[in-house]
């Protein structure tokens, strides 16, 4: 038996796999394919689901509308597919300003002396032990009318004598984009910082010895070195911002509608998880394409552990 | 050429760019202290003890001075249970997650074996698709087989199944396994197995082996697994949001809870309180690592 | 007792290859190797000669044969249940644990008691000459010292056979001379019966009692340091091992246990022994070891004596090593500089004329191909 045992690599495999296997199938894969099977169900009367094959749900997200102004029996309702384009668009602004943000500083720790790195990381680590929640909150108390920023901009209006109103930040679209920005940075600086890190100085050497001027061999080589580092960040920051309805929730108000946002009152308030569940599927199936295309592209590099 | 040479560009960019990280943390800690119930404006620093005149109308009693908050936090029963349920949660996934993601690292790295390519494939799901995702799918799985087994067994009352700490812990188990299993598997990556064949070499077998040798060298790898499945378990507002029930709330939820109502410099105080421990902790971390590899350099 | 301490019959394990096909990296290999043996497993990487030794300690299971430790068949054993220990080419020290702790392990896991355990480990500690290292961490040691307490780890086990896998080879010359001699003595000491594998020909000659010369999966030659260097069964063997100059050849007369070889290229006969029965007509490979052949001024009334031209002379401190040319053929020629003189004209200088004279047993005549 256990000579038996000892011979079979398979067997040996398979029980080591087994516990991960049942999390990732039961808790994993299974609601996938519920979520799939609800999203092409219908609302009971008390939030439950009918289990049926409509497409309903999914014509309601592509504009498909019933109850129209005008008096059709059917009409074009831009509500959802507006939203979808909203979040994308969201989740593209904030993935080029992180990469923005994040370049310089992982560069300025990837060049510095191996010892003060690990201090530099540190820094970059420590917001992140806040909550998620947590954060948002602190920049509810910064933008909002009476907040920080408004209270800095009126003693500084104050030092010369200029009239000031209070700005109205919080509950707008920029919010959001901050706050999503602010939540994710650190996810983009660490992958860089790791790809970037890699990169032997006798490299930057050949360039200069080759007669690239700083700029060309940031463009020529520190920046195409570093690309596996920018697209694990891109993943680790893309996707959340997809999906992500507090930071809307909190510092757009209710006045900035996300497909998270969605998803989640369909779950919550609207009680239809029917409609939920086809809302989360497209989303997935979203992300899923830009990933796929962005990594087929790129590759898939292992500064995803990085964070 | 000096390679530690940056630009001016960058550097100012670096300071701005950590600028913007602590000034929300700045403003957090230093509300903590804020001598106002409703922490919209900062009204100033607590200074005295005794009785103290709250902006607004209210004069309350401030045994606790300047700390008045974190007294009021730690006299707080829904802000204890819900810290109290985000530990066990963080505690009870990260050990099991860590368990079950090393032994995944083992089969995948060492063995081969049948469903070994849609095992690795599996393990890439919790990362390329958004949490909101993976949430509503469970709650839908719970609340359907919920409802079925309420329905069939016909439980009432207490005994109803229902959404709460069980249905939070297996969701925070699935989402940390591949993080834990990446981590091991890259230390995994680098090692040698004649370490193993030595030991069993010298009578030890399998089990032996794999705990005296094996699991020890690993170490390193599966305490930063650990570590960070801990990190995301604590962080963790989705998925806990869509799996919680009555009586497991937590301090994520908790707080989420807070925002949409008049909020006291109580959750400030709580952040603040957040932020000390953990930092204490991942120093302590890194000074014992630092400790590890300095007596590791001592003979080069 | 039984005969051998390990014995192979008909040995042989396939690996697939990464092109989908399989490759024997053993082939139907026989061994027996005696007790108390300093035994060595001497070819170039990938000869088969760790496979080998790993089928000894039960790392690698044949695909057919038997290996037998004692008179024990091994089947399928794990090698915890093996009586025999190894010394690993990267020592494998646990390096969480201290010099103490690992060479301790062994005996931990027969459960020995702690007292026993101590004396024992402090005993072999004092013979590798590391005692008072008792609590340093193996990351803490020079590489000579790590390379003693693996040693040490496998010894304080008494195993009936201690396997040792290049375990000389991360060592710097000096100090790899100086291990080669202690190993040996040591092995005197303890009476183990030692299976040492390596690449290096002069390792293998200076330390063991018996050779194996493996090649391509298979034994090409079994023998002591000097049959192997002085008789080599084949052509694959005596260039394996040291240099020598090759002839090709066809037999002109045989017997006496002397050869008679017609060598075309050189235009001349000449005499050697072998080990075998030839025909008339047979094709043969001459080998003859460069410091075997002597430069004389005048022809020598001696079988094998040709007229030769001096290209090339290196002189390289014991030796001048020359290069000679016999009828167009190229002829390595080592002579041995026993004068004591700072003359440069008392050895051989280039572009001269000299004769070559060649003992017939020191021409070994070897099947040809």
């Amino acid at each position: 038996m256990l000579q038996k045992l000892r011979e079979n690599q398979n067997i040996q495999g398979l029980i080591l796999i087994l516990p991960t296997l049942l999390f990732m199938v039961g808790l994993l894969i299974i609601p996938l394919i519920l979520t799939t099977v609800v999203s092409f169900g219908r609302r009971s009367a008390d939030g439950g689901v009918i289990y049926t094959f409509t497409l309903d749900n999914y014509a309601r997200l592509f504009g498909y509308s019933t109850t129209c102004t005008n008096g059709a029996a059917s009409c074009f309702d831009p509500l959802y597919v507006d939203i979808t384009v909203r979040s994308f668009w969201l989740a593209l602004e904030t993935t080029v300003l992180v990469i923005l943000l994040a370049y310089p500083l992982a560069y300025f720790i990837a060049r510095s002396t191996p010892k003060r790195r690990t201090t530099f990381l540190f820094m970059v680590l420590v917001p992140l032990w806040t909550n998620f929640v947590i954060r948002v909150y602190a920049w509810m108390m910064i933008l909002r009318t009476q907040g920080v920023l408004n209270g800095l901009l009126g003693a500084f209006a104050g030092l010369f004598h200029i009239p000031f109103t209070p700005f109205d930040m919080l509950y707008t679209p920029g919010a959001v984009l901050v706050g999503m920005v602010y939540e994710f940075l650190p996810f983009m600086i660490l992958p860089i910082y790791t790809s970037l890190e890699k990169i032997d100085n006798s490299l930057y050497e050949a360039a200069a010895d080759l007669g690239a001027n700083p700029l060309r061999t940031i463009f020529r080589v520190t920046l195409p070195l570093s690309m596996p580092g920018v697209v694990a960040g891109t993943i680790l920051v893309f996707i959340p911002v997809m999906g992500t309805f507090i930071v809307s929730d909190i510092l757009g108000g209710q006045k900035v509608m996300l497909v998270g946002n969605l998803i989640q009152r369909q779950f919550l308030d609207a009680r239809d998880p029917t409609f939920g569940s086809a809302a989360s599927l497209i989303l997935m199936v979203m992300t899923l394409i830009v990933t796929y295309f962005y990594t087929r592209k790129f590759g898939f590099g292992e500064e995803i552990i990085a964070v | 050429m000096n390679p530690y040479r940056r630009s001016l560009f960058v550097k100012v960019m670096t300071f701005l760019v950590y600028f913007f990280l602590y000034a929300p943390i700045i403003v957090l800690i230093t509300y903590s202290f804020n001598a106002s119930r409703t922490n919209i404006v900062f009204a100033g620093f607590i200074t005295q003890f005794g009785p103290l005149q709250m902006s607004g109308t209210t004069v309350v009693q401030s045994p606790c001075g300047p700390f008045h908050w974190f007294c009021e936090l730690a006299k707080n029963r829904e802000v204890m249970n819900a810290a109290r349920n985000t530990l066990t949660i963080a505690f009870t996934s990260t050990i099991s997650a860590t368990v079950i993601g090393t032994m995944a690292a083992l089969a995948l790295q060492r063995y081969n074996f049948r469903l070994k390519a849609f095992s690795e494939l599996s393990l890439y799901i919790p990362i390329v698709i958004p949490e909101i995702v993976m949430g509503i799918g469970i709650l839908t799985l719970f609340s359907q087989l919920f409802t079925f087994f309420n329905n069939v067994l016909n439980l009432t009352g207490s005994a109803r199944l229902g959404m709460g700490l069980a249905t939070v812990i297996v969701s925070h188990i699935t989402f940390s396994i591949p993080f834990v299993t990446m981590v091991v598997r890259a230390r995994l990556q680098g090692f040698d197995k004649s370490f193993e064949e030595a030991a069993m070499d010298l009578g030890a077998n399998e089990l032996v082996t794999f705990w005296r040798v094996t699991l020890p060298m690993l170490m390193p790898g599966v305490l930063s697994g650990a570590l960070m499945a801990f990190t995301l378990s604590l962080d963790d507002f989705v998925i806990t949001f869509f799996t919680n029930g009555p009586g497991s709330t937590t301090l994520p939820i908790y707080v989420f809870g807070l925002l949409r109502k008049i909020i006291t410099p109580q959750v400030n105080a709580l952040s603040t309180v957040w932020i000390l421990v953990v930092f204490t902790v991942v120093l302590a971390l890194q000074w014992l690592q630092g400790r590890e590899s300095r007596s590791q350099k001592a003979w080069k | 007792m039984p005969d051998f301490a390990v014995e192979l019959r008909d040995v042989v394990k396939t690996f697939p290859t990464p092109e989908g096909g399989y490759v024997n990296a053993v082939d139907h290999v026989d061994m027996q190797i005696k007790n108390g043996e300093f035994f060595s497993l001497l070819g170039s990487s990938g000869c088969g000669k760790t496979t080998t030794l790993r089928m000894i300690a039960g790392f690698e299971w044949p695909t057919s044969g038997e290996v037998y430790i004692g008179d024990q068949g091994q089947g399928r054993k794990p090698p915890f249940q093996r009586p025999v220990n190894t010394v690993f080419q990267s020592y494998a020290l646990f390096q969480h644990m201290t010099v103490f702790q690992n060479v301790a392990f062994g005996l931990e896991m027969e459960k020995t008691s702690n007292e026993e355990i101590k004396s024992r480990v402090g005993k072999v500690l004092e013979m590798v000459k590391l005692n008072g290292m008792e609590r340093r961490s193996p990351r803490q040691l020079s590489g000579g010292q790590q390379q003693r307490v693996a040693l040490a780890r496998a010894l304080v086990k008494l195993p009936t056979v201690l396997l040792l896998d290049e375990p000389l080879g991360a060592l710097d010359l000096k100090l790899r001379k100086e291990m080669q001699l202690e190993l040996k003595s040591l092995q005197r000491e303890v009476g183990i019966t030692f299976i040492f594998v390596t690449h290096d020909q002069e390792e293998a000659l200076t330390m063991s009692d018996r050779i194996a010369v493996m090649s391509l999966g298979k034994v090409m030659q079994f023998g002591a340091p000097v049959e192997i260097y002085e008789r080599p069964n084949c052509k694959f063997v005596a260039d394996f091992i040291g240099e020598t100059n090759f002839l090709e050849g066809v037999v002109q007369s045989s017997g006496d246990g002397t050869v008679r070889v017609q060598v075309p290229r050189v235009n001349s006969t000449l005499t050697g022994v072998a080990r075998q029965e030839y025909k008339v007509g047979d094709p043969v490979v001459l080998s003859i070891r460069p410091e075997k052949i002597r430069l004389v001024e005048t022809p020598q009334l001696n079988q094998n004596c040709f007229e030769v031209i001096v290209r090339n002379a290196a002189y390289i401190g014991s030796d001048t090593r020359l290069e000679v040319d016999l009828n167009g053929v190229k002829l390595k020629v080592w002579e041995q500089n026993h004068i004591s003189t700072l003359d440069p004209r008392a050895y051989h200088q280039g572009t001269q004329t000299a004769w070559v004279s060649i003992m017939p047993e020191n021409i070994l005549v070897l099947p040809g191909e």
